[in-house]
């Protein structure tokens, strides 16, 4: 073995309820800086981890708060101030005909929210990132599953980490070059 | 396995006992009501019918979709919508007396009336006895044929007959797919023959959609329910995951918003085009006291169950998702008290009156009775489902 620092170890699963179990038991080891990886969202996982990152149900609310206020707004200032138009003697500020609108800017907003936060947390886009390093991890986005223990965790020790992990059932461990 | 070992729980007899208490307190007040207002009765009937008729034909709908859709909240709520479907034949027996005495609940059965109005006589090619009765035949027909056809196979699946292997599991989509279309246009059509045609001078085009998308939000939330009372214990409880109720959840959030887009866009196209033949739909429930009846709907079928259900937290907690699915059904029977009792109640008194509450609730309690009976029958789990031992096998976290 080499002594080059490394990024960290990730250990390969073949299903998602080994992957679990695994995360499970890492999480309560007291490693903290892990990350999972699978073909398909394994909620399980991400909460085994301890993930308790709630900012993207946040931006999202916010953002469908903005779009409904914002859609509502636009029809309330295009009907009773800049053309207030007289329509089947109804009044100016005809909620019930603003409701589609509004709706349609609160879904709108709140998904173009979605899609641009989750982007910017995650740090997109990023051209390189250490994991690319073990060839096998392309299986991630087809029929493995991945858990990482990155190496600047404060229990993370290369051999003991290494033998850790070999003791949850992975199907195989390698380290990750920086 | 012992599949009734697998069944006979605690909590579905106390279920069955609930049922059995609530149905028979619910008639024994109704008759008193009934007593009190005699032309109550039938007006309270049907609108009892239409309840026990969404429990059971959103059962049947939502077993249909998962056949269509797969899924593992689908595998696990199958016997609560499968047992659901099985009491259509009481639903068939609560037709009935509408069915005898339909001069007393439809205008346009009323020789009388139609001689004095002319557009019932245009509409009567339509909206007349026998062809109302023969329609009525054709749906119950068409529901019975799916809902019994679903149940027996799924029967001979549990004795592992049919339906054990993928391949052979295609003859309950075969069923589905068709029924799933076929229960929407004659849902809509009998939404329009049932209800709509109370006051058979208003029309609305949407009208079908709103019944149907409530009959399956209703069943959901039923379903959910009762999931909920059995993830308390054996087998269910090595089986229901907070997952699933989850997924769940997220259905029934999607139901509440299916329903209030129909509702909002009836609304909104009759305010819009504000027709005189449109809006007394609207301008009665607007009035002698019928407006509080309809901000509860707004606030209790949609604003407090959406923003409740977009907790995730919310609707991981079983118990507590039963409590908003609970709450859900109860204002299911309100908006069916709403669409129906302003047709029959008087200028100026109190509009809901005793029976228009107690008879529904007494229905559906017997509903509720039987529904137990029949969830007891089988097995919770279709056990030799090839997907269910897929969803076993792959220790549930898969979660699609």
């Amino acid at each position: 073995m080499s002594t080059a620092p490394i990024y960290g170890l990730m250990a390969e699963f073949d299903t998602p309820a080994a992957l679990v179990a695994a995360a499970k038991r890492v999480y309560a080891a007291g490693y903290r800086k892990i990350d999972t990886f699978s073909p398909f969202p394994v909620e399980e996982a991400w909460e085994a981890i301890g993930h308790r990152d709630r900012r993207m149900s946040f931006i999202v609310l916010m953002g469908g708060l903005v779009g409904g206020l914002g859609g509502y707004g636009l029809e309330y200032w295009v009907h009773t101030m800049a053309y207030p138009i007289n329509v089947a003697g109804k009044p100016l500020n005809s909620w019930p005909q603003f409701i589609p609108v509004t709706f349609e800017m609160t879904i709108l907003i709140a998904a173009l929210s979605a899609v641009i936060g989750m982007i910017v947390l995650n740090g997109l886009p990023m051209p390189y990132h250490p994991v690319f390093n073990v060839p096998r991890f392309e299986h991630a986005s087809r029929d493995k599953f991945f858990l990482l223990i990155e190496s600047n965790d404060p229990k993370f020790d290369r051999q003991r980490t290494l033998e850790f992990l070999k003791g949850l059932d992975a199907s195989e461990i390698n380290e990750v070059a920086p | 396995m012992n599949t009734h070992a697998l069944s006979d729980t605690a909590d579905i007899a106390r279920l069955q006992q609930r049922g059995l208490i609530i149905g028979a307190g619910g008639l024994v007040v109704g008759a008193i009501g009934a007593l009190l207002q005699p032309d109550q009765l039938l007006p309270s009937w049907l609108i009892g019918f239409t309840f026990c008729l969404g429990l059971s034909m959103g059962c049947l709908t939502l077993l249909m979709m998962q056949h269509m859709s797969g899924g593992q909240w689908g595998l696990v709520g199958r016997r609560v919508f499968e047992a659901g479907s099985r009491l259509l034949p009481y639903c068939v027996v609560l037709f009935l007396p509408i069915a005898l005495f339909l001069p007393k609940l439809y205008l346009w059965a009323r020789p009388e009336a139609v001689r004095a109005d002319e557009i019932l006589q245009h509409k009567e090619p339509y909206l007349n006895v026998w062809f109302f009765l023969i329609r009525a035949v054709v749906y119950f027909v068409i529901w019975l044929f799916c809902a019994m056809n679903l149940n027996r196979w799924s029967a001979a699946q549990d004795r592992g007959e049919v339906g054990v292997t993928e391949a052979d599991t295609r003859r309950f989509r075969v069923i589905s797919a068709p029924g799933l279309l076929a229960y929407v246009i004659t849902m809509s059509l009998a939404a329009v023959d049932w209800l709509m045609s109370l006051d058979p001078h208003w029309y609305s085009t949407i009208f079908g959609f709103i019944i149907v998308a409530g009959q399956a939000l209703c069943a959901l939330s039923f379903a959910v329910a009762v999931l909920a009372i059995l993830a308390e214990s054996t087998p269910m409880s090595a089986v229901l995951r907070a997952g699933h109720f989850h997924d769940l959840g997220k259905l029934m959030l999607a139901f509440v918003m299916l329903w209030a887009y129909f509702s909002f866009s009836q609304f909104l196209i009759i305010w819009a085009g504000n027709l005189p033949e449109e809006i007394p739909f609207y301008l009665v429930r607007l009035r002698n006291g019928w407006q509080y009846v309809s901000l509860l709907i707004v606030v209790g079928h949609f604003f407090l169950p959406f923003f409740l259900l977009l907790s995730r937290d919310l609707k991981r907690r079983p118990r507590l998702l039963a409590r908003v699915a609970w709450f859900i059904v109860a204002v299911r029977l309100v908006d069916l008290i709403w669409l129906i009792a302003p047709e029959f109640s008087h200028e100026g008194s109190f509009p809901i009156s005793l029976a228009n509450v107690a008879i529904p609730v007494g229905l559906a309690g017997v509903w509720l009775f039987l529904f137990a009976g029949q969830l007891r029958r089988h097995a919770l789990v279709p056990v030799n489902d090839p997907y269910f031992k897929e969803m076993l096998a792959h220790g549930q976290h898969a979660g699609h």
